[in-house]
């Protein structure tokens, strides 16, 4: 098998591109190959999405964050892969944004369980999110029954 | 109930019986859990790790998850019965393997287990034979909201339940089957499979998870999205429309591969049966191998007399821990070789032979 041109690894993208009218042949690994934005990498495992955003996301800005309730630095995180406390969600937040959706199909929105604890107007807000995700379902499906009525209880819990 | 009372038989889950078992061995769902207020793990002192695990112990066990519950501090346990526990896919290896104050709740039918202080504060998981995961979901949240009655979760309006690593936050629900894939193997679509399970946003791991090696023909797979999806979408989404894509693929292959060479197949599991009712010697590989002739023999009704259910048991008592748990010794190469093939032979050798459909 063919080595990636830029990290040795085994090459699984070929491209043919020209540039400045000459043809230029690339043979880049997976990994290397998004990085330059050639392909779009849905078949990635989790570890291996969060390990490839963990390389790739190399900002000063981001590197410096630092959580002042367990004193995390984002480096850090990219180093251990694992986050110190609950705050650092907020406190890493502009960073974490970009993974999580990249993990969860471009979600970055909590649409499930509730604690009980938290309150209705959390359940509320939760409960809004996931009818209109289901109306733009039922629309896209032309079910337009269902889309009214889900119409009518979205503007009900508005 | 003690932990040496699990050695004699597989948990009624592990044997593997119930919807779609011709496939699907088991089914697990899986919930992370982090106490508000308390930094994750990795930002813990040894003191506060110690403080979290003898308070999780005491509300578990207090909560009345389950009719009985057996704890095991895995600090003091020994390596034998970690393994023992790994075996049984009651705890990971990550967490028989760590050095820090952690445990383990079991509920005695074993279809509950919460591990304490793994990734998370708390990993609660339940597990069925077969493909039942609304089953195992309904009973994860029943011990989900008691614990919830005595602790308070870290929880985020954006985020949902707060997890140590991103990738679980949201609803922190993992969904996973145990999948028994020969047919996909044998006829080389293995690669093309896992590809489009990874398509559709799903993990494949070997048998004992994380980074473990696709043993035989067993592979786990699980959904990857935990976060702008609710609890109940997971479930349905992956037991329902997404694994039944895989048995339909396997189920396809075995009915291939026996439209093209029934008599080879048949040849094939057959000689399997034979060694393993005749060996004096059995490595784990080979064990392995044989095995899962075995159980696609029977899957696919060319070999009678023995059930899946004997099959799925014989596989897990003769993994290493049991294996000399069962014997009462430590065991190593040869002797352990010995008590393997005894071991199997005792557990294949009654019942009818010869193919079910004459």
């Amino acid at each position: 098998m063919d080595k990636c041109d830029k990290c040795g690894k085994p090459a699984t993208v070929h491209l043919t591109d020209f540039i400045d009218g000459k043809i230029v042949e690339k043979r880049l690994c997976a990994s290397c190959a998004a990085a330059e934005g050639l392909v779009v990498k849905t078949n990635l495992s989790i570890s291996e999405l969060l390990e490839d955003f963990i390389l790739h996301t190399t900002s000063q800005e981001t590197a410096d964050l630092t959580c002042d309730v367990c004193g995390l630095t984002f480096n850090e995180f990219r180093q251990q892969k694992l986050l110190g406390c609950p705050n650092d969600y907020d406190a890493f937040e502009k960073a974490l944004v970009p993974l999580l959706e990249g993990a969860h199909g471009g979600a970055s929105q909590h649409v499930g369980k509730v604690p009980h604890r938290a309150g209705g107007q959390q359940k509320a807000r939760n409960a809004l999110l996931r009818l209109r995700a289901d109306l733009k379902k039922a629309i896209a499906a032309e079910d337009y029954e269902k889309a009214a009525m889900l119409r009518d209880q979205i503007k009900e819990l508005e | 109930m003690k932990l040496a009372d699990l050695t004699r038989r597989a948990g009624e889950w592990l044997r593997g019986c119930g919807p779609m078992e011709d496939v699907v061995i088991s089914c697990r769902a899986r919930l992370a859990r982090n106490l508000a207020g308390e930094p994750f793990l990795s930002r813990c002192s040894p003191q506060r790790r110690s403080e979290i695990e003898a308070r999780l112990r005491r509300e578990i066990t207090a909560a009345g998850v389950a009719a009985t519950v057996l704890y095991v501090d895995l600090v003091s346990a020994s390596g034998l019965d970690r393994r023992l526990l790994v075996e049984r896919h009651l705890i990971s290896r990550e967490h028989a393997d760590s050095d820090h104050p952690r445990g383990v709740a079991i509920s005695s039918d074993e279809t509950a287990s919460i591990m304490v202080n793994e990734e998370d504060h708390l990993r609660i998981q339940v597990f069925r034979s077969g493909l039942r995961l609304p089953e195992a979901a309904e009973q994860l949240s029943a011990i989900e909201e008691k614990l919830e009655d005595r602790l308070d979760f870290a929880f985020h309006s954006r985020y949902g339940y707060l997890t140590a690593c991103p990738t679980n936050v949201g609803t922190a629900l993992r969904v996973s089957v145990m999948l028994h894939l020969p047919a996909l193997k044998m006829t080389g679509q293995l690669e093309k499979a896992i590809r489009a399970a990874k398509d559709m946003r799903l993990e494949v791991r070997g048998l004992y998870g994380e980074g473990s090696e696709a043993l035989g023909d067993f592979f786990q797979v699980s959904n990857q999205t935990t976060l702008g999806v609710d609890e109940r979408q997971i479930v349905e989404e992956f037991g329902g429309e997404l694994v039944p894509k895989f048995i339909e693929y396997e189920r396809a292959a075995r009915s291939a591969l026996l439209a093209k060479q029934a008599s080879a197949l048949e040849d094939k599991f057959q000689r399997g049966l034979a060694i393993l009712r005749s060996a004096r010697l059995m490595g784990s590989q080979e064990a392995t191998y044989l095995l899962s002739l075995v159980r696609l023999g029977i899957a696919t009704g060319k070999i009678g007399g023995v059930d899946i259910k004997t099959v799925n048991e014989v596989f897990l008592l003769t993994q290493p821990a049991h294996l000399q748990k069962l014997l009462k010794k430590e065991l190593s190469g040869v002797s352990r070789a010995e008590a393997r093939a005894s071991y199997i032979r005792s557990r294949l050798a009654t019942g009818a032979e010869g193919p079910a459909h004459g």
